[in-house]
């Protein structure tokens, strides 16, 4: 059990005018799963080989429950990183590399042996000890990669995109098994990702990175319910965005004015948010207008139609059985659950976006206009 | 020579696998290559091993009329000095190729792995003893090695033998480091091992291959080399080639039969050994993830 703790960290590689980690303050909590969440390229990974000691910070510092380990070279950090392609030494059988790290810290053959299928089974990998690396699957490889992480029992684990190399079925068995080990052991663990969906289902709390800053750090339900600003609310797959007016009750926008209890700001100009899901098709009535049907996907188990709201273009979720309910070009009658609606800043766009490109081209991309 | 020609076409430009292509569509071509490479290579040592027990060979008899072992005993005769010249050719194979390792891997690394100012100009450099006339480079070489006392010696001529091994022997590993993925001395670190148990068990495994047909490459250009050892070793350092050349010169063809037998045995004897390796060729640890 070890909290980890970063101290205004920051990492300016050399020759480039941008700090690609910039000043980021975070305290992990011992013994929880922890991710750092962030498009590619937001200096998301580069933080985590700081902390496995990889990387030297160009400032900044790094704590083990309360102590500075900078100094510490990383094979005596307790820090152990599994990389996103596993990285298992191909000329050594799946024993040879299970056991590296006990190996290296002079512990016997026999104790070695007994850890190693300790491990394997920890990890669901029946002993198939005698095979090479490139005998396995990946997603074989990829157990074998976090039971070597493991056996040396590490006070901090650091999962490199665990789950980017493997198939969709693979994901959630290995999903599930990561989250059963780390409860079981109960190890302080990091894992990047640039999967939002991934970070929620997986991860206690998610730090949340753009541009090497450090945006939130939340639990996953704050960053989907309660976005901070239109580029959380973008990056967790928000869709629908209404400007228009705030004055702490209700939201006037071109479309109409709705009631929205929920704000991130108390008023002024402001976007209005709501999940595709929350948006109700043929319901009239209080916070009702009236679109068009553009297109519509069928897809099984929801269906998702695309409506044209005198401009604006937003997208509802509906059970997959009402797409014959509706033709495109109909007219709908189409209202937003009040308590769904989330109301955010549209100000702090261009505060957030500061000096960064990033944000400039993620307004530009998507279908509504601001005023 | 069409024999030969034919061969360059097998391994020549498609480097990626000339035996497969050959194989599926031509397997006519595939074994007139092979006889051809076997003629090429093994042919010219049959008439040697004649000539060492040859006694009397005149023309037009197609094998010698009589034999004796006449040239086998002068080779082993302590007076003709070949297992001293045995002996300093090993010798300087041998510092010249743990010298090549020494200076050539992590050359070879830098110049595989990272990108720096001036990549390309080093490259030229190091493969410069390969263009420009060895002779020349060495007779500059001579004034200064005869100020340090360098002339003469042993070390002397091993240092000089360094001039055309040592290329091959950079441009070998720079070849294995440029397929060498080094996050992976990265993982072994977080994995618990010091940095020297690291370049031991995770790094000289990953290259070993590469470093077998450096080293081979080293030791040959070594063990085969005449004018540098003649020009710098002063006569003094009598190596194998010396004593062949001695020998071929004189006309005594039993000897120098004799003699080149004994020159051909340690490669052919490294080659074998060493021929799992070469097979193999770089499989160094490049993409191996999934």
């Amino acid at each position: 059990m070890t909290k980890v703790t970063l101290s205004n960290l920051t990492k300016v590689f050399e020759g480039k005018a941008d700090p690609s980690v910039d000043q980021i303050d975070l305290e992990i909590e011992s013994g929880k799963l922890t991710a750092l969440l962030g498009p590619s390229g937001c200096g998301k990974t580069t933080t985590m080989r700081m902390i496995a000691g990889l990387l030297r910070p160009t400032s900044g510092d790094i704590q083990f429950d309360g102590k500075s380990i900078l100094h510490i070279a990383p094979e005596h950090r307790g820090a152990v990183m599994v990389f996103q392609n596993y990285l298992l030494f191909p000329f050594m059988n799946i024993r040879e590399n299970v056991g590296f790290g006990l190996k290296m810290r002079g512990v016997s053959k026999s104790e070695t042996q007994g850890r190693v299928r300790e491990m394997l089974d920890l990890v669901q990998l029946p002993d198939h000890d005698d095979r090479l690396p490139s005998q396995l699957s990946g997603g074989q490889q990829q157990r074998v990669a976090l039971a070597r992480a493991l056996i040396v029992q590490p006070s901090v684990l650091l999962l490199d995109e665990p789950l980017s190399n493997l198939d969709a079925h693979l994901r959630d068995e290995m999903r599930e098994l990561i989250r059963r080990v780390q409860t079981e052991l109960g190890i302080t663990t990091i894992f990047v990702t640039h999967d939002q969906e991934e970070a929620a289902v997986l991860a206690d709390r998610i730090a949340l990175i753009f541009r090497g800053k450090l945006q939130a750090y939340d639990s996953p339900e704050a960053y989907f319910e309660r976005p901070a600003n239109l580029e959380i609310a973008r990056f967790f797959g928000g869709v629908n965005f209404i400007p228009g007016h705030y004055d702490g009750e209700r939201i006037n926008t071109q479309v109409g004015s709705f009631a929205a209890p929920h704000a991130a700001i108390a008023n002024g100009d402001a976007v209005l948010t709501i999940r595709p899901e929350a948006v109700d098709l043929g319901v009239g009535g209080d916070n009702s207008v009236v679109g068009t049907i553009r297109s519509h996907v069928y897809a099984g188990r929801y269906a998702r139609f695309v409506i044209d709201l005198d401009g604006i273009v937003i997208e509802a979720s509906a059970d997959p059985w009402r797409v014959s309910e509706f033709a495109d070009g109909d007219k709908v009658s189409v209202r937003f659950d009040a308590s769904q609606i989330w109301v955010i800043g549209s100000s702090d766009l261009p505060r957030t976006s500061g000096a960064g490109t990033g944000s400039a081209e993620l307004s530009g991309a998507t279908s509504p206009q601001f005023p | 020579m069409s024999l030969n020609a034919q061969f360059a076409f097998d391994v020549g430009p498609d480097h990626t696998s000339p035996v497969a292509t050959t194989k599926g569509r031509r397997p006519v071509l595939r074994w007139a290559a092979i006889v051809g490479l076997l003629a090429f290579l093994v042919a010219p040592m049959i008439p040697l091993i004649f000539w060492s027990f040859a006694f009397r060979w005149n023309y037009p008899d197609l094998l010698p009329s009589e034999y004796s072992l006449r040239a086998w005993k002068a080779v082993a005769s302590p007076t003709n000095n070949v297992l001293l010249a045995t002996w300093n050719s090993s010798v300087i194979a041998v510092v010249v190729t743990v010298l090549s390792i020494a200076i050539g891997v992590p050359a070879g690394r830098a110049l595989g792995l990272h990108k720096f100012r001036g990549k390309r100009l080093v490259e030229l450099l190091i493969v410069a003893p390969i263009i420009v006339p060895t002779l020349a480079v060495a007779l500059g070489m001579h004034t200064l090695f005869i100020r340090y006392g360098l002339s003469n010696s042993l070390l002397g001529v091993s240092v000089v033998h360094l001039i055309p091994a040592l290329p091959y022997m950079t441009l070998v590993m720079s070849g294995v480091f440029a397929n060498y993925d080094a996050a992976f001395e990265s993982q072994a670190r977080s994995l618990g091992a010091s940095p020297l148990k690291t370049q031991w068990y995770v790094t000289f495994p990953a290259i070993r291959p590469g470093l077998v047909v450096g080293a081979l490459f080293t030791f040959l250009i070594s063990w085969s080399e005449y004018v540098l050892t003649l020009l710098i070793g002063g006569g003094q350092v009598v190596t194998l080639p010396l004593l062949l050349f001695n020998f071929a010169r004189s006309g005594d063809n039993a000897i120098a039969g004799a003699l080149a037998v004994v020159f051909v045995v340690p490669g052919v004897l490294v080659l074998l050994l060493t021929s799992k390796h070469l097979s193999t060729g770089h499989a160094a640890m490049g993409g191996t993830g999934t």
